[in-house]
């Protein structure tokens, strides 16, 4: 158990009913400094409703939250921490420099300090050409960009992004994992909202699968983890027999084509396997241990009704 | 801080929207039209050889018409151009991006409606000031305690904004400004239902008018501007609709500035304290 001021962000029990419709059911939650986390979960899972807890804007029901060491709602932590929100609107009427000088302003930051500041972030997030026009014509990709910018002003301790990369062209993509990145080099730490698996799986060290207002299971994204792994065999001259003796490592077996694809419990039972597969008699062409993947696991999770 | 970044926005909003600008010129055509019309009266008038006193006095009703008209369009105004502002926001979501900043909530609220305040402060100053200039160019004329009637109309105008203000923490942009212009409008017609029981001497009738005050005062507010702002004579001979026997007492006005300021803070409370 990690002292409070060394987590960024620590729930317990956080629930949020709205008008009857339970949205978060029981959230419980530790993410240390400085780590890259990741939400994921269907639609409707109740993510974007946990980070609006977390940031104050939604009232929990019940249950308690820190971010930062303080209780959420807490005016003064919010100067160190950014937001990127799920549908990123603004004043339309300001242009891209005069929004950022609004929200710094907002923010306590200075006139001298947001002369410096904001045209770093225009550049940053490659709207300096653009900088003169009205918000109102910018495409969807573009407002996400400037949202982007928004919520780096402040050099935040803790960065909420829900669905950052919603609207954006590949490079924009690339843009929001560099982003990602370097803010977790400045020692930030950073909340990823996305369902965009393949983008969690690069940019996040840890991950949480939400379902139904819950966390249904947390991993590690490091590669030597043990854990649950998937091995595809292809062999020929395995009895019925012989196949359900497998069942002795695994609880699911399957054939998939050619292939029989087992779920077990770690990577270290494979020379196991091989052994008693050749004991008897099979002949084998191939192994391989596939590490369940977060697409599949997403699926699982999810469920084969949609999600919904 | 705070207040002043959002009062800023506030304006500015107006200003490029041209909401601002557009709300001017119609004010100049209002007092374009308002001098036409008075300037072919007293031509007229001179050329009838009306009597001096009944000259002044009808110039006096013309001040009084041409004030209810801008009393009129800023309760309009106020109500419309006030209503979008929070729950606008709050439907689409732009608060959040500003509601997480370090910024309390109730600053943020108190900061809009200093932005609205103040247009709304030069808006009336410009427009009753307009009605006096005019009248006081082409005929002479100009209304009696500008000051107190000109605060007393502003205040009205203040009343509305704070309870749309409240409502818009509740409910959506439209509800809000049916809401408050319904209220308003209870309160409108309490005023003439307390005028006539004044008139026909029914004190049951001058009750229901002051409940309708009690519930809004806005109303009052304008009948008790009125009263300061005409000719003696004309509050006592009732020529005008505006003159009264039943004139809204001091009392209601500082009921009326206890409204407001518990509205103002129902609206602080209630935006503190919903999800957004
Ligand atoms: N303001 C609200 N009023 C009522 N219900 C709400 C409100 N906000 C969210 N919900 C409900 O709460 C549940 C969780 O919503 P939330 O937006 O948190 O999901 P999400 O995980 O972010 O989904 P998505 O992946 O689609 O963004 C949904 O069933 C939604 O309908
Ligand atoms: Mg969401």
């Amino acid at each position: 158990m990690s002292r409070s001021s060394d987590l960024a962000i620590c729930t317990g029990g956080l629930r949020k009913i709205f008008s009857g419709k339970v949205a978060v059911r029981n959230l419980t939650l530790e993410v240390p400094r400085g780590e890259v986390f990741g939400f994921l979960g269907p639609n409707g899972a109740g993510k974007s409703t946990s980070v609006k807890m977390l940031l104050g804007l939604v009232f929990p029901t019940s249950g308690e939250a820190q971010i930062l060491g303080c209780p959420v709602g807490d005016v003064k932590t919010r100067s160190k921490v950014g937001f990127l929100p799920e549908h990123f609107r603004f004043y339309d009427w300001l242009t891209p420099t005069e929004l950022l000088k609004l929200h710094g302003r907002l923010y306590g930051m200075s006139h001298a300090k947001l002369r410096e500041r904001v045209p770093v972030l225009l550049d940053l997030v490659g709207l300096t050409p653009h900088r003169e026009k009205r918000l109102r014509d910018f495409s969807k990709g573009m407002l996400q960009r400037i949202g982007l910018a928004q919520a780096l002003l402040n050099e935040p301790d803790l960065i909420f992004l829900d669905e950052p990369t919603s609207g954006l062209d590949p490079v924009g993509r690339r843009l929001v994992r560099d982003i990602i990145k370097a803010q977790r080099d400045r020692g930030a730490t950073v909340l990823l909202n996305s369902h965009l698996l393949g983008e969690v799986e690069i940019t996040c060290d840890r991950v949480a699968f939400i379902k139904d207002g819950e966390v249904v299971e947390t991993r590690q994204l490091d590669d030597d983890v043990e854990e649950q792994t998937t091995v595809s065999i292809r062999a020929a001259n395995v009895t019925a027999e012989v196949a359900s003796g497998l069942s002795r490592w695994s609880r699911s077996v399957r054939a998939e084509g050619d292939r029989l694809m087992l779920s077990v419990s770690s990577r270290g039972v494979v020379p196991e396997l091989v052994r008693y597969l050749v004991s008897s008699g099979a002949d084998v062409y191939e192994v391989t241990p596939q590490r369940l993947s977060l697409e599949e696991r997403f699926l699982e999770i999810a469920g084969t009704d949609g999600g919904l | 801080m705070g207040v002043w970044i959002m009062a800023g926005v506030t304006f500015r909003e107006a200003a490029r929207k041209k909401m601002l600008w557009m709300a001017l010129a119609a004010g100049g055509a209002f007092l374009i039209l308002f001098g036409t019309g008075l300037h072919f009266q007293a031509k007229d008038f001179a050329a009838h050889g009306m009597s001096p006193v009944l000259r002044r006095e009808i110039s006096f009703g013309m001040v009084t018409m041409g004030l209810y008209a801008v009393d009129l369009l800023a309760v309009l105004m106020t109500i419309l151009t006030s209503s979008d502002t929070l729950s606008g926001e709050i439907s689409s979501g732009t608060i959040q991006a500003i509601a997480t900043k370090p910024v309390p909530r109730w600053q943020l609220l108190l900061g809009k409606w200093f932005g609205f305040c103040g247009m709304l402060t030069a808006y009336i100053v410009i427009m009753v000031g307009g009605v006096n200039a005019v009248t006081y160019a082409l005929v002479g004329v100009t209304a009696r305690h500008l000051a107190s009637g000109l605060s007393l109309m502003w205040m009205e105008s203040v009343v509305l904004l704070s309870v749309t203000f409240a409502f818009a923490t509740y409910f959506s942009t439209l509800t809000t400004g049916v809401l408050t212009l319904g209220l308003h409008g209870l309160a409108f017609l309490g005023g003439w239902i307390e005028q006539f029981g004044a008139i026909t001497q029914s004190p049951r009738a001058v009750n229901v008018g002051v409940i309708a005050s009690v519930l809004m005062p806005s109303e009052a507010l304008w009948r008790r501007a009125a009263f300061e702002m005409q000719s003696p004579l004309a509050n006592a001979m009732r020529i005008s609709p505006f003159s009264t026997l039943s004139v809204p007492s001091m009392a209601m006005v500082f009921y009326a500035a206890l409204y407001l300021a518990i509205a103002l803070v129902i609206a602080m409370h209630r935006f503190s304290r919903r999800d957004l």
